[in-house]
């Protein structure tokens, strides 16, 4: 089945003929249907890609300039930011990149969260999206390292201690990940290797990712799958246009904090150099990694067997690897939060336990932060093995519309809302 | 969207922001730079007066390693003024045909000269403390200019029942009160060429200023590339909703 007949120009033709790209790109990015009623939320995970690329382009460069090594790295950054031509652009560039990624990123969750997105079929989807959080903390977390700071040596060091709680082979991890016998400049450099490397193993899975997505097909505000052509329209012009319009807020909003606030998003402590003999009086993550951070400061005593310091680490892991089960915790027989009247609720509800969780992770762990914290903790796992699991079944959802076009277009009834819902149950 | 950003200003300022507040719960008075804002540049006298009280009443413990003499061409000095400055420093070169070391007067690539060799000589003169470096004073604080600025003029008699240390002195708004820095700057301690009254509060502004700039030379780069990116945005966003929206016409 030669698609020539669709390419006139004899070269795309003769190419195409060979390795089919004019054709995958014709169906995939031009053709490709998509739900018609989706909102401005659809686009961040357009936003995240381009984040992705603005990532790389500005490290690669940045990697020319910099110097792994213990006696130069915080110097070196410094000369990117004063010496080197518009060094202080891409520095501040991937210095908020970092951090516009995980807004775009969590934003793109709590999409997913509140519109079902998870739920069948796209549960594969949503686990490789776990899949691409995850390489993006370890990128995260290793990249912060770099610029050899104070809060790059201090978090270097707790975060990488917390493998020790790991019974048996702890020590033996925490060794493996600093080279050594404490974070030093074999720590540093290999973090720098492997920060080099992630982003490319992060391309691949973020490449399976869009795979699976055009398998699947994008799930929508109404939660219910695409019936016929009157459901979509066709990814080129409408979706190029609208997420063009998401990228130029969004860059707006990027470039409001690389040139007028480049720092607020930092720690003034990693603009001192990093003093092993010197403890910061107040050591904290990313602001990114603070939820994180609350969950594992929570458990202050040993449950059992357990040590408290293990449990936290466990809870910390945990609360990101539940997010691998969610599509099979939630029981509900309808995806979109718009036709759940509780869930609507219990969402934010969530919502607002991840900030109290971010808050707390920001605070020393003692007194009320800790309280609201160990609360939170706990309401965090209970959303995702009781609430979830629970709500499904006794929750009666809203009568769906019968099809995407029906809102839109005014017709239909709500009689065939019912049969919808049913239809929905186990696809 | 809106509601999406209101969201992410919610995250951001409840995990980031904070009052700068000393240790002991002081809260640093806010004051107002000529570089803050979206406009600020920084204040070319008083930089220039700011290098003045550097040399005069800092240098002597406090190195500024970053900051090479060529840098000083931000502050408005020519290339001669520059080269005539740094001339007055004599910096260490070498090894020669012979293999020796040897001094040699500094010029406008060579950074600025450090008052001691390595730290534990600073250490050993300065009664075991070691005078932090200032190139990046500004931007390695909470509360960046505003808290230097309180910890140069807070220095004060100690309330009624406070023990300061032997050699320490107090201070309102340094973390733990107690500062191994004796106060650096005194009225007229140095007597500014523009005919400026030098009292303390117009030096710690002026001083402040100057440090600030060590800490981001490319500031006035920065915030004058952000008008331009930020007005090309905006044209380029509203082009965009208006191709959306007229793409979209049929659909709705």
């Amino acid at each position: 089945m030669s698609t020539g007949s669709q390419w006139k120009n004899p070269v795309i033709r003769w190419v195409d003929d060979r390795l089919p790209i004019f054709t995958y790109m014709d169906h995939e990015y031009q053709q490709f249907p998509m739900p018609r009623n989706l909102n401005y939320f659809w686009n961040f995970g357009a936003l995240a890609s381009i984040v992705l690329v603005v990532m790389v382009v500005t490290g690669v460069m940045l990697a020319m300039q910099y110097t792994p090594h213990v006696d130069y790295a915080f110097d070196s950054v410094e000369r990117i930011r004063r010496d080197v031509n518009y060094g202080w652009l891409l520095q501040y560039i991937h210095m908020n990149g970092g951090s516009m990624f995980f807004i775009v990123v969590y934003i793109h969750m709590f999409r997913g969260l509140y519109y079902g997105s998870y739920k069948a079929p796209r549960e594969l989807l949503w686990m490789l999206g776990v899949v691409i959080l995850l390489l993006m903390m370890a990128t995260a977390f290793m990249g912060y390292v770099l610029p050899w700071g104070q809060m790059s040596y201090w978090g270097a060091t707790v975060i990488t201690n917390l493998f020790s709680a790991i019974p048996l082979v702890g020590d033996w991890i925490v060794t493996l990940l600093w080279g050594g016998f404490s974070v030093d400049n074999a720590t540093l450099n290999r973090f720098y290797s492997l920060h080099y490397l992630m982003p490319f193993v992060l391309f691949a899975v973020v490449g399976l990712h869009v795979v699976a997505l055009h398998v699947s097909k994008s799930n929508n505000p109404d939660g219910i799958e695409m019936k016929g052509p009157q459901d979509s329209v066709p990814f080129h012009p409408y979706f190029t246009a609208k997420d063009s319009v998401g990228v130029g807020v969004f860059l707006l909003f990027f470039a409001f904090f690389v040139f007028y606030a480049p720092n607020f998003f930092g720690e003034p402590d990693n603009y001192i150099e990093a003093n092993p003999l010197q403890t910061p009086s107040h050591i904290v993550p990313e602001w990114y990694f603070l939820p994180f951070y609350a969950i594992l400061r929570s458990v202050t005593i040993d449950i059992l067997f357990i040590p408290a310091k293990l449990m936290g680490v466990l809870l910390m892991f945990g609360s990101i690897l539940i997010l691998f089960i969610l599509p099979w915790l939630d029981t509900a027989r309808v995806r979109s939060a718009k036709y759940r009247p509780i869930y609507k609720y219990i969402f934010w509800i969530f919502f607002v336990d991840c900030i109290a969780l971010g808050w707390v992770g920001s605070q020393p762990a003692e007194g009320t932060a800790l309280i609201i914290g160990q609360v939170a903790t706990v309401y965090y796992f209970a959303h995702f093995l009781l609430v979830m699991p629970i709500l499904g079944k006794i929750e009666t959802p809203l009568p769906l519309p019968s099809s995407i076009a029906e809102p839109v277009t005014g017709g239909g009834g709500g009689a065939s809302a019912g049969a919808a819902a049913a239809k929905m149950e186990k696809p | 969207m809106l509601k999406a950003i209101k969201t992410l200003a919610v995250i951001v300022s409840l995990g980031v922001a904070g009052p700068a507040l000393a240790a002991g719960g002081v809260e640093i008075p806010k004051r107002d730079w000529s570089f803050q804002g979206l406009f600020g540049t920084y204040d070319r006298a008083a930089m220039q007066r700011g290098l003045q009280i550097y040399q005069e009443s800092c240098a002597g413990c406090h190195s500024i390693r970053l900051i090479y003499y060529r840098n000083l061409a931000d502050l408005g000095y020519t290339a001669e003024q520059i080269k005539a400055f740094a001339a007055e420093n004599e910096v260490e070169d070498g090894p020669n045909d012979e293999g020796e070391m040897y001094m040699r007067p500094a010029v406008a690539s060579d950074r600025f000269i450090k008052p001691f060799p390595n730290d534990n000589a600073a250490r050993a003169g300065n009664n075991g403390a070691l005078p932090p470096d200032l190139s990046l004073m500004v931007e390695a604080r909470v509360g960046g200019p505003n808290y230097l600025y309180a910890v140069l003029t807070g220095y004060g008699e100690p309330p009624a029942g406070t023990e300061v240390m032997d050699g320490m002195s107090y201070n309102k708004y340094f973390p733990g009160h107690q500062i191994a820095m004796p106060p650096p700057l005194s009225e007229d301690g140095v007597e500014f060429a523009d005919g400026t009254k030098a009292t303390v509060e117009q030096q710690a502004k002026d001083i402040t200023t100057f440090l600030a700039w060590a800490s981001e030379p490319n500031m006035e780069a920065r915030k004058s590339m952000g008008l331009k990116v930020m007005l090309f945005l905006l044209v380029f966003t509203g082009l965009l909703i208006a191709v959306k929206r007229r793409i979209w016409a049929d659909v709705h």
